[in-house]
């Protein structure tokens, strides 16, 4: 993230504002105008992004330490780290973070593999390029409730996967049969998105490097893994870090295929999260759950960032 | 002409096609069953051609369920949001490109933090805030989150372009005596185009798919939104698979049509930046 938002380096693309339009107006002008242009193409956008965004971050962290009353007109108490030191004793929220980090575990790798592995056939242009890229990337653009729908309806007792497998599992009703069906979603809707995004980085890959190589006496493996992969790393960093934050916030797909079901055992965080919140509308608690999978999830990008950085460099 | 295919291609060939096949046989089992009377949806062996075929699931979706105003709902917050998310976001990223002010690292550094933050980690002080400013299950409570949460991911993708754009042009048209916004409207937007369309499509596909703030939000049956039309076509028991399919095609025909007709601004938002469906 460092060089996004590094400091303008080149002096002519930014300037003073009224540099340029000085026919007239006197130099001596008053800073609050200099500044009232740009002002004026930022505020409308930053002030929405203020209260609908900002605001919600701070509050969420003021809710969590508050016995909050959603009653209009109730006290709310300042209760400091109670909700925190419950989270911590609540065994249904290390269940969900379990389940949260099974998913990301059995959804993360296979996506990396599968779409670089895809991203590697279709590299090369060839007529049936555009055509195969389209079908491995129509699941990501299909919405998350209705391929949830479908995936519930092909793990059905009576459903195409027993059906194909000659099985007689009831999938949806067992902790990790569940997961199995939670997981292949998650893995079947990601493929074409970290595919499309390997197929740019690959492009990138000067053909020089592997043709050096090729000149040099390396086979295709040798090739792929002493050329291609430290070329392309930067983007492997990017999807997996991608990913993993995506993996821990998974919600829509769990929430309508099992909400949690049997017995809130297939509950990820968020589920449970939102089921706290809105079924038993304990706000503070709700909002301590989510403040403290954000911080999960800024910590293991931190990590990762730095992993990457180091494997990099070595 | 003849073009002699090596073992190796006809094995990478076999390869997509099988992968090709997993990925779409789900959508075409999909829209058969959309075709299916109850009593042939779940039949053993699975009917691939329904046999009978009935457009009687359409029909009830269309007709006698409300997905016609559902749709129309969609459609204008998505359409809306778009167009506020995306022009907004222009105008920032103008803002933060062409001009200098006081604390304007600091600012874009407060926006990025907005990429960092998942929708679903900030839906309780959302809807408390939304409560109180009385913007519970209305359309306009849906677009006004939909336009905050997707300010910063444009915004940051479009400043990107915005700072490539040659200087020079906008020297000349400020000579010619035109102040900012006329620069902004008749330069700057025109030549960003093929990144606003990506902002664009982005923007909308996300809108038209949100799930968990219109589930949060919209209460009353007409203010309802395809993904929660379609998630609550579920019956306590027994779903009607076919009912519910017919649904979600209607609901996923124009994403995947304007994924078809825009396929290349979607290789371009991937490749620019953090945009993840």
């Amino acid at each position: 993230m460092t060089d996004l938002v590094r400091e303008q380096s080149s002096p002519t693309l930014v300037r003073h504002p009224t540099s340029g339009v000085s026919h007239g107006v006197g130099a001596g002008m008053q800073p609050w105008r200099t500044y009232l242009t740009p002002a004026l193409f930022v505020a409308p956008g930053f002030l929405i992004y203020t209260v609908f965004v900002l605001c919600p971050m701070v509050q969420a962290v003021l809710m969590s330490v508050f016995d909050y009353k959603v009653v209009a007109g109730a006290v709310s108490t300042f209760i400091g780290a109670t909700n925190y030191i419950r989270a911590f004793h609540d065994e249904h929220l290390w269940l969900s973070l379990s389940n949260s980090g099974i998913y990301m575990l059995f959804t993360v790798p296979p996506q990396i593999a599968l779409g670089l592995g895809v991203a590697l056939l279709l590299q090369h242009k060839s007529p049936a390029q555009p055509f195969f890229r389209v079908l491995y990337y129509l699941p990501v653009v299909t919405s998350w409730v209705v391929v949830t729908l479908l995936f519930k309806y092909l793990f059905a007792d009576r459903g195409l996967i027993n059906y194909l497998l000659g099985l007689q599992v009831s999938w949806l009703s067992d902790r990790w049969t569940a997961m199995v069906a939670i997981c292949a979603l998650g893995v079947w809707k990601g493929i074409g998105w970290s595919m499309m995004i390997f197929i740019a980085a690959l492009q990138g890959v000067p053909n020089s490097l592997i043709e050096a190589a090729k000149i040099d006496g390396a086979g295709p493996w040798q090739r792929f893994w002493s050329v291609t992969i430290p070329a392309i790393w930067p983007t492997m960093a990017f999807i997996t870090i991608m990913l993993v934050i995506g993996g821990l916030n998974v919600f829509t797909s769990v929430q309508a295929m099992t909400d949690g079901a049997p017995g809130g055992s297939t509950d990820v965080v968020l589920t449970y999260m939102y089921r706290t919140t809105f079924s038993f509308l304990d706000f503070g608690y709700g909002s301590t759950i989510a403040v403290l999978l954000t911080l999960l999830v800024f910590a293991l990008s931190a990590i990762q960032l730095r992993v990457f950085r180091n494997e990099a460099t070595a | 002409m003849s073009k002699r295919v090596s073992p190796a291609d006809a094995l990478r060939l076999v390869t997509l096609a099988i992968g090709a096949l997993v990925m779409i046989t789900p959508f075409l089992y999909m829209v058969s069953t959309s075709f299916k009377a109850q009593q042939y949806v779940l039949k053993i062996p699975p009917q691939f051609i329904p046999d009978p075929a009935t457009l009687s699931n359409y029909e009830r979706v269309l007709v006698r369920g409300d997905f016609g105003q559902y749709f129309l709902n969609s459609l204008f917050v998505a359409v809306t949001a778009t167009a506020i998310a995306v022009l907004l976001s222009a105008m920032m990223a103008y803002g933060f490109a062409r001009y200098r002010f006081p604390g304007r690292e600091w600012l874009f550094r407060i926006l990025l933090l907005g990429l960092m933050i998942p929708a679903l980690m900030l839906i309780v002080p959302q809807f408390v805030l939304a409560k109180w400013l009385g913007l519970i299950d209305t359309l306009w409570g849906l677009i006004v989150f939909y336009v905050a949460g997707n300010l910063a991911l444009n915004t940051f993708l479009l400043r990107g372009f915005f700072q490539a754009l040659p200087q020079e042009l906008d020297d000349a048209m400020q000579i010619d005596g035109a102040n900012a916004w006329r620069r902004f409207i008749g330069l700057a937007l025109p030549l960003a185009r093929p990144a606003l369309a990506t902002a664009t499509i982005f923007t909308f596909l996300a809108t038209w798919d949100e799930y968990a703030w219109a589930l949060t939000s919209i209460t009353s049956p007409e203010n309802k939104t395809l993904p929660i039309a379609v998630a609550l076509l579920q019956g306590p028991r027994g779903t009607q698979w076919g009912l519910v399919f017919a649904a979600s095609i209607i609901a996923i025909l124009p994403v995947i049509a304007v994924f078809l007709i825009f396929q290349r601004h979607f290789v371009q938002g991937l490749t620019a930046g953090a945009v993840k469906g």
